[in-house]
C-alpha cells in the first residue's frame, strides 16, 4: 500500500467509527459501538506509528487530496502535509484518544448516551487529525471549527443539565470570538499571498516581511504583525489564553473522558500547534512574538492562582491546564517552538493521566467531585493513587520525570529571550512553578491523604460534618465505600503513567537538540533561545542533576512542602488565611471578575442593543412611522375612493397589465 | 432537444400545468389523489430541470438552452428564455424545493388540499420563469405573477394576522414594482425599441440615467432580498405563512431580488453600481450587524430565522458589490446554501409547530429528550446556519469574507462578526428549545419525526453536508458567467 493511502486511513478510520456508532448506534448496540470506534482509533494509531517510522526515515509528504473549490485564480484544496511536526501530533492525538476510548467503557458504563458518546469522541479524533495533518489554512480552519463543534456537543453531552448547556454555549461563543480573528488573519494571508497553501505562503513570507498595510488613515502596520496577531487570537480562543480563557473551566461540565482528551491533551493544544506550524510567519514579527509571550505569561501565572482555591477536583486540573497552556504559549513567544511542542506532548500524557485519575476518583466517590469530601483515598484506590502521584510529580517538574524536561526548557528558553516582555514572562513562569506545585499537591493531599471526610456504609470512622453545606446535594451517608475502578479505567492510567515518567528523559535530546523537526519549524537567527539552550545542554541525566541546584526545583519543593503543612499538618491555617485576606480570596473566587463582566457587558450588551434596535428601529421607526404611516395614508385615501373599487388594488393593477398583454398578443397574432 | 419546446419552457410549464390539472380535478374528497398528483407534478418538474445542469456547458458565459418566440410584435416583446451559470442553479434549487414543500405539506394541510398544492406548483413554474426570462417584459410578468400564489398561500393558510402581513408586503412591493416598470419602459425607448435584456447590457447610458435606473431597480430588488431598511415585511410574512410558504419564501423568493442585482443592476448600470457601492455595502453590513443583534432578542422562532435570513442575505449583496470573483461567487453560493439551510430551519420549526402549535421559544425546552432524531437534524441545520465548516453555510460566508479582505479590511471585519452573532442567536435558540429538561407536558407528548419528515430533512441534510464538503461543482458552473460579468462591469458604459 502506498503512503498516500495510509495518510488517508489515519483520519478516515475514526470517522468511519463515528459514523457507524452515530447513525447505527441502536442497531449495533453498546458493545458494537465501542468495538467499532476503538477499532477505528486503534487502526489510526497503528498506521500513525508506521507513518512515524517512514517520516523518521526522511520521507515527508505535501500534496492535495482534492480541490475544494476554485474562484477566480484562487484554488482552495484539501490536502496533507506530513512532516515531523505533524507525525508527532498524530501520535499524541491517536494514543491519548485510544486511551480515552478504552477508559470510556468504564466511565460511561451506565450512561444512556453510550453510543452517542463514542461517536462524538471518534468524530473529534477525526477532526483533530484533519487539523494537524492539513497542508493549508482552509483545512486548518475546518479542523479548527470542527473540534470546536465536537467540544460543544460533548460539554453539553448531559443536555438536561442547565450548567452543561450554559457552559457549552459559552465555550462555542468564546471560541467564535477567537475564530473571528483567525478568519480575518486567513483573509489577509489570502489577500496578500494569493494562496492558502502553507508551503507557498511560507516561501513567499520573507518577501513580505517588511510589507506594511494601512488599517487606519495615516497609520501603517507591519503586515506580518497584523496577520500573526490575528491568527494568534484564534489560538487564544482554542488554547484558552487570557482573556479568552473563560470557557475552559466551565467546560468541565462535560464527562471526564473528554476533559482529558479534548480539554487537556489535544484540542486546547491546537493553538500551540498552529503557532508552531506558522513559525515561518511568526518569526518575521517581533511584535507578534512579544504579544504571544506576554499573553502566555499572564495565563501561566494568573490562572495558576485560581487553581489554589478550587474545590472541584476537575476544576483544579482545569486551571492547571490553563496555566500549562500559558507555559507553552510563552515558549512560542520565545521562539522555542520545539520546546512548546515538547511540553505539549509531555503535558498531553500527564494531564490526560491526571484527568482520567480524577475521573477514577469521581467514580470511586460515587460522582462526588468536591475534594473537601474526600481524603485518605489511597487505601481504597491504590492504582489511582500511585498513578495520580506520578502525574502530579510530572506536572510540578520533578527532575527526571516528563514535565521537568519540558517545563525547565521553557523557563530556560525564556531566560535567553531578549524580546520585550521576556523579563515579565521569566518572572511569571518561575513563580508559576511554586504555584503549580502548591495547588497540585493541595489537591493530591486532600484527595489521597489525611482524614477520610466521607461517610460510607461499613465505615465507622469519625468524620467532619459537611460544614460548607455541600452544594451538590449528595448524600454521603448512604453510599458504599470508595472502591478501585475496573481494569478498563485503570489500564489507561497505567499506560499513560509510563510516558509521564519516561518520555521527557528519552525525548528531550533527539527532539530539541538534534534538529529533529527539520524544516517544519523555522527560527530566525536573531532569536537565539534555542541555540543558547542547546549550548547549555549536556545530556538528559546531567540536566536532571543540575536542576537540583536551580531555583525552579526549590520553588517546587517549597510549594509541595507548604501544601503539606497547610492541608495535612495544620488544616486550620488555610481557613484563617481565607478569613484574613478575604478580599484577595473573593477576587480569586470571582475569577478576577471576567465571567461577571462578560455576562454583563457582552451578553447583556448584545441583548440590550438587539432589543433597542428592534423596538426603536424596526418596530418604532421603520414600521411605526414609515410603513404604517403610509398604510394609514393609503387607508385614508382608500376610504374616500371606496365607492369606486374595493379589495386589493394591486391585484387589479396586475390583472390589468396581464389583460393588456393578452389582448395585445391576440391582436398581434390575429 | 424537442423542436419548439425547450427545457426551460418545460421547467416553467410542467409544474404550472400540473397545478392547473390539480385545480381542475380538485375537491377535498379526493385529497390523497391531489397530493399524489402534486408529488408527481413536482418530481416531473425537477426531472425536466436536471438536464439544465447535466447538459450545461460550463466553459462559456453565453446563454444556453435558449428559446425565442414572438409574443407581442407591436412592442417587440418576446418570449425569450435562456440560462447561464448565474441563473441555472436557481431553477434547479427551486424545482427541488418544490418537491420538498409538497412532501412537507402532505398530511399537515387538511383544508383545500388541491388549492394549496396547486398554488405551490404554479408558483414554482413562475419562479423558474423569473430565472429563465431574457426579455424585460417577460421577466416583469413572472416577477409580479409569482407573488399571487404567495399572497394566496399566506392569505388562505396563514396565521391570524395575515391581512396585516399581506398589506405590508403589498405596500413594500408596489413602489418597487412601479419603479421597475418605468425603468423597463425607459430602457425600451433608450435601446431603440428592444426589451431584450442582453441588448440592454450593451446599452451605453449617461451617468444620471444610470443612477436613476439604479434607484428604480434597487427599490424593486432590495425589497425582495430584503435589505435594511425595507426588510420589515419579511418577519411578519414568515410568521403568518404556513411552513411551506415560509420555505419557498426564504429559499427562493428572496433569491429573486438578489438575482435581479446580477441580471439587471450590475450589467446594465455598471458605472452607477460602482458609484453607489458605498450604499449597498453599508446596507449589507447593517444587515449583518444590526439584524444579527435584532435576531438575538426574538422570542418567536420564525421571526428569529427570518431575521437570520436577512443577515445572511446581507452577505449576498455585500459579495456582489465587492466586484471580485470570490465575492460574487461567494454571494451566489450563499444564496444556494441559504436555500437549503433556511428551508431546513423553517421545516424544523414547522415540525415542532405541527405538534405543539406554538412558535414561541419559551413554550419549548428539552425537545431532545422526546425527539432525539429531530434534535440531531435541528442541530445540524443550526450549525449550518451558524456557518460551521463542512456545512454549506460556511462556504459562501467564507468566500465573501475572504473577498472582502481584498477590498477593505474593515468591511471584512464587520462581516466576520457574523461568526459570533450567527452562532449566538442560532445556538441560544437551540439551547432553549432543544436542550434542557423536558419543559412542559406539550414537550413531553411530542413524537419524534415520522418517515416522511425524515426523508425531507434527510434530503436537505445531504445537500447541506454535500455542498459543505465539496462545493467545487457549484462554483465550477458559475466561473465563466461570473468572470464575464465582472469583466463587463469593469468597463465603463459612459465612454461608448
Amino acid at each position: 500500500m502506498d503512503m498516500q493511502s495510509l495518510y488517508l486511513i489515519v483520519p478516515l478510520a475514526p470517522l468511519a467509527g463515528a459514523v457507524i456508532a452515530g447513525l447505527f448506534g441502536k442497531a449495533i448496540g453498546r458493545a458494537g459501538a465501542h468495538v467499532v470506534t476503538i477499532l477505528g482509533v486503534a487502526i489510526s494509531f497503528l498506521v500513525s506509528l508506521v507513518i512515524f517510522q517512514d517520516v523518521q526515515g526522511g520521507n515527508t509528504y505535501n500534496g492535495p487530496v482534492y480541490t475544494w473549490l476554485t474562484s477566480g485564480d484562487i484554488s482552495l484544496e484539501i490536502g496533507f502535509l506530513i512532516d515531523k511536526l505533524t507525525v508527532l501530533m498524530m501520535l499524541v492525538v491517536t494514543f491519548v484518544s485510544l486511551m480515552v476510548h478504552i477508559y470510556t467503557i468504564g466511565y460511561m458504563a451506565d450512561d444512556p448516551g453510550y453510543q452517542r458518546f463514542f461517536s462524538y469522541i471518534s468524530l473529534f479524533t477525526f477532526s483533530m487529525l484533519m487539523l494537524v495533518m492539513s497542508n493549508n489554512f482552509l483545512q486548518l480552519f475546518f479542523g479548527w471549527e470542527a473540534v470546536g463543534l465536537v467540544s460543544y456537543l460533548l460539554i453539553g453531552f448531559w443536555y438536561t443539565r442547565e450548567t452543561a448547556i450554559y457552559a457549552n454555549l459559552k465555550a462555542f461563543l468564546v471560541n467564535r470570538v477567537g475564530d473571528f480573528g483567525f478568519l480575518l488573519g486567513i483573509g489577509l494571508v489570502l489577500a496578500h499571498f494569493g494562496t492558502l497553501d502553507y508551503a507557498q505562503v511560507f516561501q513567499k513570507a520573507p518577501e513580505l516581511a517588511n510589507h506594511t498595510i494601512t488599517l487606519w488613515e495615516g497609520h501603517t502596520w507591519s503586515l506580518m504583525a497584523v496577520i500573526c496577531i490575528l491568527l494568534f487570537i484564534g489560538a487564544m480562543g482554542k488554547s484558552a489564553q487570557f482573556p479568552l480563557h473563560v470557557w475552559l473551566p466551565d467546560s468541565m461540565e462535560g464527562p471526564t473522558p473528554i476533559s482529558a482528551l479534548i480539554h487537556a491533551a489535544t484540542m486546547v493544544t491546537a493553538g500551540i500547534f498552529m503557532v508552531a506550524r506558522m513559525s515561518p510567519l511568526f518569526e518575521l514579527s517581533d511584535t507578534a512574538l512579544s504579544f504571544v509571550m506576554v499573553i502566555g505569561a499572564i495565563t501561566a501565572l494568573f490562572m495558576g492562582f485560581l487553581g489554589v482555591i478550587q474545590n472541584d477536583i476537575k476544576r483544579v486540573v482545569a486551571y492547571s491546564t490553563l496555566s500549562q497552556l500559558g507555559y507553552m504559549t510563552v515558549a512560542l513567544g520565545a521562539s522555542a517552538y520545539g520546546v512548546a511542542i515538547f511540553h505539549l506532548m509531555t503535558h498531553a500524557f500527564f494531564k490526560a493521566l491526571l484527568f482520567l485519575a480524577a475521573g477514577s476518583v469521581i467514580i470511586g466517590m460515587h460522582h462526588d467531585q468536591d475534594i473537601r469530601n474526600m481524603g485518605g483515598l489511597r487505601k481504597y484506590m491504590p492504582i489511582t493513587w500511585i498513578t495520580s502521584l506520578i502525574g502530579s510529580l510530572a506536572l510540578i517538574g520533578t527532575p527526571f520525570l516528563a514535565g521537568f524536561y519540558s517545563k525547565d526548557s521553557i523557563i530556560e528558553a525564556v531566560k535567553f529571550s531578549h524580546l520585550a516582555g521576556s523579563g515579565f514572562a521569566y518572572f511569571a513562569v518561575t513563580l508559576g512553578v511554586f504555584v503549580t506545585a502548591f495547588y497540585s499537591f493541595r489537591m493530591y493531599f486532600l484527595v489521597f491523604h489525611g482524614k477520610e471526610r466521607f461517610k460510607c456504609a461499613h465505615d465507622t470512622h469519625d468524620h467532619e460534618a459537611d460544614k460548607d453545606g455541600d452544594a451538590h446535594g449528595h448524600h454521603h451517608g448512604g453510599h458504599s465505600c470508595p472502591h478501585e475502578t475496573p481494569w478498563v479505567v485503570t489500564l489507561p492510567l497505567i499506560l499513560l503513567a509510563i510516558p509521564s515518567v519516561a518520555i521527557g528523559y528519552l525525548a528531550i535530546e533527539p527532539l530539541l537538540f538534534g534538529g529533529w523537526f527539520g524544516p517544519a519549524i523555522q527560527v530566525n537567527e536573531n532569536h537565539g533561545a534555542m541555540v543558547e539552550l542547546a549550548h547549555h545542554f549536556h545530556g538528559a541525566a546531567a540536566m536532571g542533576l543540575h536542576a537540583l541546584m536551580t531555583p525552579p526545583f526549590w520553588l517546587a519543593v517549597a510549594g509541595v512542602g507548604l501544601s503539606w503543612f497547610f492541608y495535612l499538618k495544620r488544616p486550620d491555617i488555610p481557613a484563617a488565611i481565607q478569613k484574613r485576606f478575604g478580599l484577595i480570596y473573593r477576587i480569586l473566587e470571582k475569577k478576577y471578575g471576567f465571567d461577571d463582566f462578560n455576562d454583563w457587558f457582552f451578553a447583556g450588551g448584545a441583548r440590550f442593543l438587539g432589543g433597542r434596535f428592534w423596538r426603536w428601529g424596526d418596530v418604532g421607526a421603520i414600521d411605526g412611522v414609515m410603513v404604517n404611516g403610509t398604510a394609514r395614508l393609503v387607508g385614508h385615501i382608500a376610504s374616500v375612493v371606496r365607492h369606486l373599487q374595493t379589495g386589493y388594488i394591486y391585484h387589479y393593477a396586475f390583472a390589468m397589465i396581464v389583460g393588456v398583454l393578452l389582448l395585445a398578443t391576440w391582436f398581434a397574432r390575429g | 432537444m424537442f423542436e419548439g419546446i425547450g427545457l426551460i419552457s418545460l421547467a416553467i410549464w410542467v409544474p404550472i400545468l400540473a397545478g392547473v390539472l390539480i385545480l381542475v380535478t380538485g375537491g377535498d374528497k379526493n385529497a390523497d389523489g391531489q397530493r399524489t398528483l402534486a408529488l408527481i407534478g413536482s418530481v416531473l418538474g425537477f426531472l425536466v430541470a436536471i438536464p439544465l445542469w447535466t447538459g450545461f456547458d460550463a466553459s462559456t458565459s453565453a446563454m444556453q438552452f435558449g428559446e425565442a418566440a414572438e409574443w407581442v410584435p407591436m412592442f417587440n416583446i418576446h418570449y425569450r428564455l435562456g440560462v447561464d451559470g448565474i441563473s441555472m442553479p436557481f431553477i434547479l434549487l427551486n424545482s427541488f424545493t418544490t418537491v420538498l414543500v409538497v412532501l412537507a405539506g402532505w398530511e399537515v394541510i387538511k383544508d383545500k388540499v388541491a388549492q394549496y398544492m396547486a398554488a405551490f406548483l404554479i408558483q414554482s413554474g413562475l419562479l423558474n420563469g423569473v430565472f429563465g426570462a431574457l426579455d424585460g417584459v417577460l421577466f416583469y410578468v413572472f416577477f409580479e405573477a409569482m407573488l399571487i400564489p404567495l399572497y394566496l398561500i399566506i392569505g388562505m393558510w396563514g396565521g391570524p394576522n395575515r391581512v396585516y402581513a399581506a398589506i405590508k408586503f403589498f405596500l413594500y412591493t408596489l413602489l418597487g414594482s412601479l419603479l421597475m416598470l418605468v425603468a423597463l419602459v425607459y430602457l425600451y425607448f433608450q435601446s431603440g425599441g428592444s426589451f431584450e435584456i442582453l441588448t440592454w447590457h450593451k446599452l451605453p447610458l449617461a451617468m444620471t440615467a444610470q443612477i436613476l435606473l439604479f434607484v428604480a431597480f434597487f427599490f424593486a430588488f432590495a425589497v425582495k432580498v430584503p435589505m435594511w431598511p425595507v426588510h420589515t415585511w419579511l418577519p411578519d410574512a414568515h410568521v403568518e405563512a404556513p411552513t411551506g410558504g415560509s420555505v419557498v419564501l426564504a429559499a427562493i423568493t428572496l433569491k429573486v431580488g438578489a438575482y435581479g442585482f446580477l441580471r439587471f443592476i450590475l450589467p446594465i448600470v455598471p458605472d452607477a453600481a460602482h458609484e453607489l457601492t458605498w450604499l449597498i455595502v453599508t446596507l449589507s453590513l447593517i444587515a449583518v450587524v444590526y439584524i444579527g443583534l435584532v435576531a438575538l432578542v426574538q422570542a418567536d422562532m420564525k421571526k428569529l430565522i427570518a431575521y437570520s435570513s436577512i443577515a445572511h442575505m446581507g452577505f449576498v449583496t455585500l459579495g456582489f458589490f465587492l466586484f471580485n470573483p470570490l465575492g460574487v461567487e461567494g454571494g451566489l453560493i450563499q444564496m444556494i446554501s441559504h436555500g437549503f439551510v433556511s428551508a431546513a430551519m423553517f421545516l424544523c420549526v414547522g415540525v415542532m409547530y405541527d405538534r405543539v402549535h406554538s412558535r414561541q421559544i419559551a413554550d419549548y425546552g428539552g425537545v431532545a429528550n422526546t425527539m432525539p432524531r429531530f434534535a440531531a437534524f435541528f442541530m445540524l441545520f443550526a450549525m449550518a446556519n451558524a456557518g460551521l465548516p463542512a456545512t454549506s453555510g460556511f462556504v459562501g460566508e467564507f468566500m465573501v469574507v475572504l473577498g472582502a479582505v481584498q477590498v477593505n479590511f474593515w468591511w471584512a471585519f464587520l462581516a466576520a462578526t457574523t461568526l459570533i452573532f450567527g452562532a449566538a442567536y442560532t445556538l441560544w435558540m437551540v439551547k432553549r428549545v432543544v436542550f434542557g429538561p423536558v419543559a412542559n407536558a406539550h414537550v413531553a407528548g411530542m413524537k419524534d419525526i415520522n418517515s416522511r419528515e425524515f426523508v425531507v430533512l434527510g434530503l436537505l441534510a445531504l445537500c447541506v453536508l454535500g455542498m459543505g464538503v465539496y462545493p467545487l461543482p457549484f462554483t465550477e458552473v458559475m466561473h465563466a458567467s461570473v468572470n464575464n460579468l465582472l469583466e463587463h462591469v469593469a468597463h465603463s458604459k459612459l465612454a461608448y
